[in-house]
């Protein structure tokens, strides 16, 4: 999987944990839905836990964990599913404030709008990466310099802009 | 193996200017009489391998095999009021689409 | 230092017909041309699938269809400038086949286009403030309004302000542009519902409260197409500036609960139905009390800015009635004719509402050339201070028109074959494209319109028999509305042949109602000799002042029923 942040592809510092592999020590991981509750009882309380969850998951499921999660994984089990900026907008609403990562085969032409909606990065397949490269999506970022929609993150919002005033 | 009932050509739509296209012996034609006909179930599997290699290559979208009837002159026509209707344009307007170069030719 | 609101009204001297860009929305609009022109360039190369790109070309109005791609233009709540028309008409010529098909929800579509030009006429079009962003796709599409805005004399406000606002609220929306189907909104602001609001995804009812507040009559769940359903009313009043927060719960609960698992139940109307309304209003006013309103609450400033974009042309003040129309309908019986059929009421003393008809006999249904469109935005800037509008029924309407000139207006109509006197009676038919065009057509649908049209060519004979709305759907996608019609036609397919439906009693006004299917399909032949029985039907069993639809409903279906059973039975061959 490639990761994109900022409009350039990373490294990733957190580490996908197979459901069959033991909870480590220590390390940034990201572990899967069903092991959560175990994970967060077994580990500290530092925030390099981290849990990937179906763009169907209820927020309310989440809740008691989000101030110990340092990042949320939610899946795009396909790019036409929008459910998953819901959910993060959700999230976000509900206090989150760690990394929020959109994982599936997002397109570049997706980037403002989940950057809109509280994603911090996206995860995506390498064979979809090879296509898309980092100037696509650097592009995508700049191609929405402004938007009208007003709460959501990301750039500046038009009616903001319109109440801006001119001093004389 | 589905069982192979009629003669079959390969339709599609021109990725540039989304005009429908028919594969024929040396690619891809705008007019269905010179479209290569399966008569049999491999060669059409041959002619979907074709398209499928030329939707890879962004040169067409929406591939398929129509059935056709063949004419004594061995020219095919499509068997669906469907496929008929695009490989003349719209019965509205004769004076459009491929029926238009063809001065109305069936 | 003196702070100055850039969002000063843009009134000036000059009226504005409609709602203009600022440099943001300028701006807006360039960004996306550049875009999509970025789009067909990886598209090409191989960089976006087609699987990938689709979204983003349906995002961008353009479809591909039967014979060629289709563009599918935006007319925001039907309302254009003659500058816009012209540019439409120019954009017909140089790209496409000189003319232009004008569609039920208000659009204009372009039949020919090809992907190479599509960036380059998305230019032409932001040069004229108009684009064709979410006229497709799994997103908020044309926000459609009464073509009678402004100017009904049963209006209690004007819709179009608020189809503005949210024209810009929906445009590429971050959290709902990848919804489970598309979405239309519609918004009526007059005592009779001519924007067929109950048949909307959401439909929008202007409303006053008792101490004078506007506010909105919401109903949901509304649709056409394979199941078709009446709307239901969510919440009766909401006040104005509770509104966009209102549509965004409901478009959340939308995206994350309707159905993705099959693309013929994904729309609202079946979240709706399976959920039940009283549910789904639970979860919306959940929603809603958990949003922090104070985020994007309405700004009153911002749609005070906006309405003001649609404040009345300056009106001349005149008489209420005109003796030159008087003495020249006594002069010239067919411009009486026009005008009987054609020509409605103003709340401005003086002035007609004067409906276009694209339905000339034996012609395809909302079809323009690009000579007409010329002629048509000639009309609107000689009589009715440049402005037209696009109604849902597929006619042009010139909003604006003084009584004394509606001859002179009439000889200009009726040189450019424009003056068909047929407005809302049987020849008056909406129709889709059909199979003529459209890939997911089973059925062509404008032949059958033509013939219909061409069986009742005598006028007296229409005018006989008055308002009848026929609406014709080439599949069961029901673009054409058939549904809503007073008699309703669908194409599909028989045995390998089109074979046509009727359906009777269909209504898409505030006393909503879908049609009954009236028996088994007939074939394209028959279906002028069925629609004629009908008619002769009604004329012999009305009442005074009854239309089609009223008839029926006195009667009720099994009498049409009946009747469709003894043709049969005299071996009439349906």
């Amino acid at each position: 999987m490639a990761l994109i942040s900022d409009g350039r592809f990373i490294d990733d510092g957190w580490r996908r944990l197979a459901d069959e592999e033991a909870l480590p020590k220590e390390g940034k991981i990201i572990v899967s839905l069903p092991r959560l509750e175990h994970a967060l009882e077994t580990l500290g309380q530092q925030s390099t836990l981290g849990v990937i969850v179906p763009n169907t998951t209820e927020p309310s499921a989440l809740a008691q964990a989000l101030p110990r999660l340092g990042l949320i994984s939610i899946s795009f089990p396909s790019f036409a599913d929008g459910r998953g900026f819901s959910l993060a907008r959700l999230l976000r609403r509900a206090g989150f404030m760690g990394e929020l990562r959109a994982s599936g085969r997002l397109v570049a032409d997706q980037y403002a709008h989940a950057i809109g909606c509280g994603f911090d990065a996206i995860e995506i397949p390498d064979d979809l990466a090879d296509r898309q490269d980092e100037e696509q999506w650097r592009a995508a970022l700049n191609a929405a310099s402004i938007s009208y929609q007003r709460g959501y993150a990301g750039r500046g919002s038009i009616l903001e802009a319109r109440r801006g005033t001119v001093r004389s | 193996m589905a069982v192979f009932k009629h003669p079959q050509i390969l339709v599609a739509s021109n990725l540039t200017d989304g005009e429908v296209l028919f594969l024929g012996p040396s690619g891809w034609e705008r007019d269905h009489r010179r479209a290569r006909v399966a008569q049999a179930a491999d060669e059409a599997a041959a002619l979907e391998a074709l398209g499928k290699r030329d939707i890879s290559a962004n040169r067409v979208v929406d591939v398929y095999l129509a059935d056709v009837e063949l004419g004594r002159d061995g020219a095919p026509t499509p068997l669906h009021y469907r496929e008929r209707m695009r490989v003349k344009g719209p019965s509205v307007r004769l004076d459009l689409g491929k029926q238009a170069a063809d001065g109305g030719a069936p | 230092m003196t702070a100055v609101d850039l969002r000063a009204p843009q009134r000036r001297n000059a009226p504005t017909i409609s709602y203009r860009y600022d440099e943001y929305d300028a701006a807006f609009v360039r960004e996306r041309v550049a875009e999509f022109r970025d789009q067909v360039r990886r598209r090409l190369s191989g960089a976006l699938t087609e699987e990938e790109f689709r979204p983003f070309r349906l995002m961008n109005g353009l479809y591909l269809q039967l014979h060629a791609y289709m563009l599918r233009v935006a007319i925001p709540y039907g309302t254009l400038t003659a500058r816009q028309m012209r540019r439409l008409a120019d954009i017909a010529d140089r790209w496409d086949k000189g003319y232009g098909h004008f569609t039920t929800r208000q659009n204009l579509q372009y039949n020919w286009p090809k992907l190479v030009d599509t960036p380059d006429i998305l230019e032409a079009l932001a040069d004229v403030e108009m684009h064709a962003i979410q006229t497709s796709g799994n997103c908020i599409r044309n926000v459609t309004a009464d073509h009678f805005a402004g100017v009904a004399p049963d209006e209690i406000e004007d819709p179009r302000p608020t189809a503005e606002f949210l024209r810009q609220w929906s445009s590429l929306h971050p959290e709902f542009s990848f919804l489970p189907r598309k979405f239309k909104i519609a918004v009526t602001g007059a005592a009779h519902d001519r924007a067929a609001i109950m048949v909307h995804d959401i439909g929008l009812r202007i409303v006053k409260s008792d101490s004078g507040d506007i506010g909105y009559q919401v109903v949901v769940g509304g649709g056409l197409g394979r199941s078709p359903f009446i709307g239901k009313v969510v919440r009766d009043f909401v006040p104005r500036e509770d509104l966009l927060a209102f549509l965004e719960a409901i478009m959340r609960v939308y995206n994350r609960f309707g159905r993705r698992d099959n693309k013929y139940k994904a729309r609202v109307k079946i979240l709706v139905h399976e959920k039940g309304i009283d549910e789904i209003r639970a979860a919306v006013d959940a929603e809603f009390a958990a949003m922090d309103r104070s985020v994007f609450s309405h700004d009153p400033a911002e749609f005070e800015r906006i309405a003001g974009f649609f404040a009345p042309p300056p009106y001349d003040a005149l008489p209420a009635t005109s003796a030159s129309l008087r003495a020249a309908k006594l002069d010239t019986p067919a411009f009486a004719n026009f005008v009987d059929v054609n020509v409605g009421a103003h709340k401005i003393p003086g002035y007609a509402i004067v409906t276009v008809s694209l339905k000339p006999i034996g012609g395809v249904p909302g079809d323009a050339t690009s000579e007409q469109m010329r002629v048509l935005a000639d009309a609107s800037e000689r009589f009715g201070f440049g402005e037209l509008r696009v109604s849902h029924e597929q006619n042009i309407i010139l909003p604006h028109v003084k009584q004394d000139d509606l001859f002179a207006l009439w000889r200009m109509l009726d040189a450019a074959g424009l003056a068909t006197a047929n407005a809302g009676l049987v020849s008056d038919i909406i129709s889709c494209p059909g199979l003529d065009y459209c890939s997911l057509a089973t059925a062509r649908s404008i032949p059958i319109a033509q013939a219909i049209s061409k069986r009742f060519s005598d006028m007296s004979r229409q005018r006989r028999i008055g308002k009848l709305g026929v609406k014709i759907s080439g599949c069961i996608n029901a673009c054409g509305h058939h549904h809503v019609g007073a008699i309703g036609i669908l194409g599909l397919e028989k045995k390998g042949q089109e074979s046509y439906q009727i359906t009777l009693g269909g209504d898409p006004t505030f006393s909503a109602s879908i049609g009954e299917i009236l028996g088994p399909g007939v074939t394209a032949d028959q279906v002028p000799d069925v629609i004629e029985h009908l008619v002769d039907f009604y004329l012999a069993e009305r009442e005074e002042g009854e239309a089609f639809i009223d008839t029926w409903r006195r009667l009720g279906h099994a009498r049409f029923k009946d009747l469709w059973r003894r043709e049969g039975e005299d071996g009439a061959d349906i």
